[in-house]
């Protein structure tokens, strides 16, 4: 007999920490975007995609709402907004 | 589409330097890689039951143990003959590794296991609720070593652990920082393209331990580097191979912007020491940029 | 085939047979012939093991964790100081269902510092969810190994097992031993076949944290599982029994029981010397017996209730303590009578042997002599009371 023991990869996806952004929100303007990838760089939860410029956005699911993509952007083309 | 090796979903708090670092690492790493995670904040926040933000192989065992689990998972990976294409990073927080789990550390280090340790350097025990560690700097105010009218703070400098590590007389040897994440990366690779032990040194900042807003991750991190509190170096075979080169910023730049160090605003006697620390560590790894360039 | 062996060798010879992916222990009296001849036959290309030399127990302990996660069979033992440093990970170890086969060489616990043999280091962790076996001489010790890998590594089972032997008794005694071929292990040992690995093609993640909603299933299952086990271990046995030659009975093994009146129940090595008391009062007429514990954990409470519930009066013999409270075994012997309509009149629980003073044939007639129609409570035999003194002064 066995009790729980081992668990599967990568199910953490399963939990939305994006439910726990209260303040504020990063919007990808996709306007002066150089397409360096810090956003992707610094996002410690890795929700942020985009492969040429002005094409980056977040997946709101899992974004925390820490502001470190919108803080490191060159372009300031990341504003935090207020959430709904 | 997964594009990392380290999921979204896992707990840790919003900012969170430690998670960033801990992505970058087994982004660098590759999918064959087999984890082995000490107790911690780390291990904790990406592993709790039914969900897990791995998505290669890990095993968390006890506190103190990772160095010496890895050992024998590289151990074992040796016998089944597939050590060479696999990597193994074994890793924790700063307890883990400078304090409690120091000796299963040496001992890894000393018997020259295939295995990549890191160290992700929060500065306290975090996940305790933000105690003093053995790389807790000079003068934090901890939850152990508090600022009080007989006290300001941590009385002790932080224990060299990248030192220690280059004693045991092992290949590679760096510090990083979460807030330079391609330096953390090429770093990674780097140890990983080297046979035998390796140790690299994250400095991860922790918004609630250090008390600082969660987006200037980047900004602390840079000035920690900048003001020459925590340097990024690099050895190899035992000899100081690279340093990033920086035009040193006083040490209050970097100590205003988090609560844990606010006392030694007031406090010049103390700050000063702190200063002469930063002084020390510019000098003794030849920091200073040789021409005064404007950099952004 | 037959030789004649030192105790450690003889382990060393079978773990060989077994052939072990990783090996890892810290040297520890009297341990430590184990280790060093495992170290030579790797050396020397008979055994094709990584040798790991760790810096402390809690390592060697961690090590072989980290090997038998990674898919590969392991050993490693130990004794007394070093089982207690390695403590947590023992825990760890059964909690992580990993099937680690350990050798104890028992030995006495600090303070003070005594190498010489009790049981009390293995006994002391029965809490932890290991198998625990125990040996009477050289050649059960030997094969109890085989068995442990067995019954460790079973599916149904996937549980660490502890093989305790008598330190310096066991360890450093010689004796003629029958060690199998390897064929004969071979036949009787498949390879080993986890349920879950380490492994970057099937990726996993091992030692989660687990929570209030969770933990308490995981307890339950290994208790289950030692209830299991309980089944287990005989059928293991009984297989080991066809292939040796050797017959091996089950969690207890009794010794001239048919009508004895007056029982000792004992465990490891003082068995050999209260088999020899029961023949010398036997051929003087006295209806004497013993009941030999193999199978510590899981305590086999419904075999020795079997065995002993027409017994008048049992002797419990204890190598070990537990401080402020009965003597280990005798509790669980206890136990295993309350309740029931059946069972002896008198269980009397004798403590002897600690720190490695000599069972003589003597102490085990005394042992004898004091089973009455008085009950005693853990009764210190061959106690020297000119040690004592009431005050510190």
């Amino acid at each position: 007999m066995f009790g729980p023991l081992v668990v599967k990869s990568g199910s953490s996806k399963n939990n939305k920490t994006g439910s726990w952004r209260v303040e504020t929100k990063p919007k990808f303007l996709q306007k002066n975007c150089i397409g360096c990838k810090m956003c992707i760089a610094v996002c410690p939860e890795a929700c942020i995609y985009g492969e040429a410029k002005n094409t980056y956005y977040c997946d709101y699911n899992y974004c925390k709402g820490c502001g470190n993509c919108a803080y490191i952007c060159p372009k300031k083309d990341i504003e935090m907004i207020k959430e709904e | 589409m997964s594009n990392t090796l380290f999921s979204a979903g896992h707990t840790a708090c919003a900012g969170c330097g430690q998670s960033l670092a801990a992505r970058l690492v087994i982004d660098a790493a590759g999918k064959n890689t087999i984890v082995v995670n000490n107790t911690g904040c780390l291990e904790v926040f990406s592993t709790k039951f039914p969900e897990s933000a791995w998505e290669v192989p890990w095993i968390h065992s006890l506190f103190e143990n990772a160095s010496a689990v890895a050992s024998g998972v590289e151990a074992a990976l040796k016998y089944l003959g597939t050590k060479d294409n696999i990597n193994v990073i074994a890793q924790g927080g700063d307890g883990s590794t400078a304090d409690i789990g120091l000796q299963a550390l040496s001992g890894m280090l000393e018997r020259g296991h295939d295995i990549l340790y890191v160290c992700y350097d929060n500065e306290a025990y975090m996940n305790t609720g933000i105690q003093r560690s053995g790389l807790t700097p000079f003068s934090t105010n901890t939850t152990t070593s508090p600022i009080g009218t007989c006290s300001s703070g941590n009385l002790r400098p932080k224990k060299p652990m990248p030192e220690i590590a280059v004693a045991h007389g092992i290949p590679y040897v760096a510090t990083a920082s979460s807030g330079f994440p391609q330096d953390l990366q090429r770093k990674v690779k780097k140890a990983l393209s080297i046979k035998g032990p390796k140790y690299i040194q994250i400095h991860a900042p922790c918004p609630l331990g250090w008390r600082y807003e969660s987006n200037i991750l980047v900004q602390v991190s840079k000035l920690a580097v900048e003001t020459g509190l925590y340097p990024l170096v690099e050895y190899e075979s035992g000899v100081l191979s690279a340093k990033r080169q920086i035009v040193p910023k006083p040490v209050e730049e970097y100590l205003k912007l988090q609560g844990r160090f606010k006392h030694l605003l007031k406090n010049p006697e103390e700050l000063k020491k702190v200063q002469d620390i930063a002084d020390n560590n510019i000098k003794k790894y030849g920091l200073k940029a040789e021409t005064v360039q404007a950099s952004s | 085939m037959k030789q004649f062996l030192e105790g450690s060798h003889a382990i060393a010879e079978a773990i060989k047979l077994c052939k072990p992916g990783v090996i890892s222990a810290y040297p520890i009296t009297p341990q430590t012939h184990i280790v060093e001849d495992l170290a030579q036959m790797v050396s020397n290309g008979e055994l094709k093991s990584q040798f790991v030399n760790v810096e402390s127990e809690h390592s060697a302990a961690s090590v072989v964790l980290g090997a038998e996660a990674t898919g590969v069979r392991t050993y490693t033992a130990t004794s007394s100081q070093g089982l207690f440093y390695m403590m947590e990970v023992v825990f760890n170890i059964a909690g992580l269902r990993l099937p680690i086969v350990m050798t104890d060489a028992n030995r006495a616990i600090s303070a003070p510092i005594n190498i010489w043999n009790d049981q009390q280091d293995t006994i002391s962790l029965r809490d932890a969810g290991w198998i625990q076996l125990y040996a009477e001489d050289i050649q059960e010790a030997v094969d109890l190994h085989f068995m442990a890998y067995r019954i460790a590594e079973d599916k149904s089972m996937m549980l660490p097992v502890m093989v305790c032997m008598d330190g310096f008794i066991l360890t450093h005694g010689f004796e003629t031993v029958d060690m199998p071929t390897q064929e004969m292990v071979d036949k009787f040992l498949p390879p080993y076949s986890p349920l879950y690995k380490l492994d970057v093609n099937d990726p996993m993640t091992l030692g989660p944290l687990v929570d209030p909603d969770g933990y308490a299933e995981t307890r339950y299952a290994i208790q289950k599982t030692h209830e299991e086990a309980l089944e287990f271990i005989p059928k293991v046995m009984s297989d080991f029994s066809k292939v040796s030659g050797r017959n091996y009975g089950g969690l207890v093994e009794g010794y001239q029981l048919k009508d004895a009146e007056r029982v000792i129940i004992a465990m490891g090595s003082v068995c050999g010397t209260i088999k020899d008391v029961i023949d010398e009062l036997r051929a003087k007429g006295k209806k004497v017996g013993l009941l030999k514990i193999v199978s510590f954990r899981p305590f086999p409470a419904q075999a020795i209730y079997e065995a002993l519930k027409n017994v008048a009066k049992v002797a419990v013999v204890d190598r070990a303590v537990s401080l402020g409270s009965y003597a280990p075994i005798a509790a669980d012997v206890k136990s295993a009578f309350f309740g029931k309509k059946k069972g002896p009149k008198v269980i009397s629980s004798f403590i002897v042997g600690l720190g490695g003073r000599d069972i003589t044939k003597h102490s085990v007639k005394e042992i004898f002599r004091l089973l009455t129609t008085k009950e005693l409570e853990g009764e210190f035999i061959d106690l020297k009371p000119e040690l004592l003194k009431e005050s510190y002064e």
